[in-house]
């Protein structure tokens, strides 16, 4: 993974002795509350309604053991013992004392980590697949790039006072695990006619108020022209972006109002002003940064490894688990191990200090000390020898992170919502609580296959719901609790928006309808075919009639 | 920001500077965690006057954000959940001690 080099120990340790002093002077009162929030926004440091919450960068998702450690460390000594991993592999820690805050990150840099890029209207922590450098459909690690966009980006004076928040996500890979149809800019890597590998560029999309698929502005740009063409865009923005109105701030709005031709021409005018110019990037630069993600060097075994293949011992509940959630590695003999931190009944992305630090010692025994954050408030383990798996699963078992539910009914995305978070109109950790409990048998889980739940606790959408295979976004009506249901969003390669399924349901009633929905899916479903599958062939208006019919 | 829901009576709550806690007015002076031990205006003018002295403690650097909350007659009870979760604290744990039904 990317080290830090004494430019940016030296900087993190500047920025910790800023916020240090900025802190000292809000509880002394030289600084107002007014003119200190931006500051601690910078920081990641928010006020919800318990206490502050800290929101700790962790970038392109990938943290080693050590950086596990210090998380635990912090949940330890200045919360309450657990942390809450996001939907932008960041990890929020929910009890956090503005007193402690200077000591917090200082505790982070110790640890090459800060909360930079968590907060604010800038260029946000980007964001990439959680299988990088080791999926077998990578054409190349999206990790350098978001290494390369980290350093341009970070307190890049001309776009720390963006209309809006920006948000980017890379991928490498074939298949889509990073959502790039959903960001302000996202990327996929591609190999074009000439054998050339750079980028697809796509502008525009997201989730919140106003869902939009993201629409390709250049489908081929050279890699060395990365940073020249994300300046443009972002000037492009940042000079016709609204900034009246901050629910039509996005990019996406400018995109719609400009139509994605006019975007691209602009971009394009701009870009000819960049182009070639100081931001093409140094073959030698990028190399060099190429080389800190280079990953472990695996020995490929090609033969089926005894001990999961063959092993006497193999224990079906092993087996289970090694079916569900690993995937073959592009090493042969190995596999990434996924880790839903999903256990039944427990609130999604949760993860106590005392799983952390077991986590980063199998890391460091089995995973080549590199531990990923996911998008869907998951870890993996992304480099693990079979021959290691039988070991690895019975510590993670004791551990209570083997269930074996990825991407399961119970693999449920949820925000804080309304029991941590001031923007929330209703709670979602309790509604994936319940659906979670409500489908715990893994048999029953395993037999409705593939189903992604997301739920999110205001239009803000965290939790991503407008792309859930079942969204659910919680509001308020009259003080009471509702929650809207839509069906047949994907956040993929094959992206959609779910469709609404029918009018709110009461909180108390939500656990029911999804269990009718699915009912209606395993009844409407052919052969083989997924939840996803079965909603697009037959639309959401059998799953009205049946939840009609149960209200 | 803050959400209220009207209502004849109120307490006064906000965060504490330093730690960010949910806190209450005091009926004996000061900021107390527990709801239960908040000052409670029923009429606008104590309402008023609940506010200037939170007012007067945001100036001294104590609290932030202060603002009313809407009680439902006769029992110190926040008329809006969020309210009641913010007095009482999240109802996540309390869902994994009993995870078969819904929170009323």
């Amino acid at each position: 993974m990317y080290q830090y080099d004494q430019h940016d120990r030296a900087f993190l340790a500047d920025r910790v002795a800023l916020f240090r002093d900025q802190v000292a002077r809000r509880l002394t009162g030289v600084l107002s509350e007014e003119q200190f929030r931006p500051l601690r926004l910078q920081n990641g440091l928010y006020l919800q309604l318990h206490a502050y919450m800290l929101r700790v960068a962790v970038p392109y998702g990938t943290l080693n053991g050590r950086q596990l450690r210090a998380l635990a460390a912090i949940a330890r000594r200045y919360d309450r013992g657990y942390g809450h991993f996001t939907t932008r592999q960041n990890i929020q820690f929910n009890w956090i004392r503005l007193a402690d805050a200077p000591d917090i990150m200082a505790d982070l840099a110790a640890a090459d980590l800060h909360a930079i890029q968590t907060s604010g209207d800038c260029i946000r922590n980007v964001t990439a697949d959680q299988w990088a450098g080791a999926a077998r459909d990578e054409i190349e690690d999206p990790r350098i790039w978001c290494e390369i966009i980290r350093q341009w980006s970070t307190v890049h004076p001309e776009f720390s006072f963006l209309p809006r928040k920006f948000k980017i996500a890379v991928t490498g890979a074939a298949r889509d695990r990073a959502a790039v149809r959903f960001h302000d800019i996202g990327l996929r890597l591609l190999r074009n006619a000439d054998g050339e590998v750079g980028f697809e560029v796509l502008v525009g999309g997201g989730l919140g108020r106003t869902p939009v698929i993201g629409k390709v502005i250049r489908p081929f740009l050279p890699k060395a022209e990365l940073l020249a063409y994300l300046e443009a865009i972002m000037r492009v923005y940042n000079r016709h972006g609204r900034r009246d109105n901050p629910y039509k701030a996005r990019i996406k709005i400018l995109v719609n109002d400009l139509g994605s031709d006019e975007m691209r021409r602009q971009v394009e005018a701009e870009w000819e002003g960049l182009r070639g110019g100081d931001l093409r990037l140094d073959p030698d630069l990028v190399a060099e940064i190429a080389g800190r993600f280079a990953g472990p060097a695996l020995t490929p075994d090609p033969a089926p490894v005894r001990a999961v293949e063959d092993l006497p011992l193999i224990d079906p509940a092993f087996r289970r688990w090694l079916d569900a959630n690993t995937v073959a590695h592009r090493v042969p003999g190995h596999r990434i191990v996924n880790l839903p931190l999903k256990p039944i009944g427990a609130p999604p992305g949760d993860a106590s200090a005392a799983q952390m630090e077991a986590l980063a010692d199998l890391a460091e025994t089995y995973g080549h000390d590199d531990v990923r954050v996911t998008h869907e408030q998951n870890l993996v383990l992304p480099h693990v020898r079979e021959g290691d798996l039988p070991a690895l699963w019975r510590a993670l078992d004791g551990l209570g992170l083997a269930v074996p539910n990825l991407g399961l009914v119970s693999d449920i995305i949820a925000c804080p919502g309304l029991d941590y978070c001031t923007l929330a109109n209703a709670r979602s950790i309790p509604v994936a609580q319940a659906i979670s409990t409500r489908f715990a048998d893994l048999a029953r889980q395993q037999d409705i296959g593939e189903l992604r739940i997301k739920i999110s606790g205001c239009i803000n959408a965290c939790a991503h719901h407008h792309v859930g295979h079942i969204g659910i976004l919680g509001v308020e009506k009259a003080g009471a609790e509702f929650y809207q249901v839509t069906l047949g969003g994907e956040p993929g390669e094959g992206a959609s928006i779910g469709e609404l399924v029918g009018p709110a349901i009461p909180a108390a009633r939500i656990v029911a309808a999804v269990e009718t929905i699915i009912a209606g899916y395993l009844a409407f479903r052919r052969p083989g075919e997924r939840f996803l599958d079965t909603v697009r062939r037959v639309g959401v208006a059998p799953f009205r009639e049946r939840l009609d019919a149960a209200a | 920001m803050a959400k209220t829901r009207t209502g004849s009576i109120n307490v006064v709550t906000a965060n504490r500077l330093a730690d960010g806690q949910a806190v209450f007015l005091a009926a004996a002076g000061g900021w107390v965690a527990d709801i239960g031990r908040a000052a409670v205006a029923t009429e606008a003018a104590s309402a008023e006057r609940l506010l200037a002295i939170a007012a007067a403690s945001v100036a001294r650097q104590e609290v932030v954000d202060p603002y009313l909350v809407a009680l439902a007659a006769g029992e110190v009870r926040p008329l809006a959940l969020r309210e009641r979760i913010r007095a009482h604290g999240p109802t996540v744990a309390a869902i994994a001690a009993d995870a078969t039904r819904y929170p009323e």
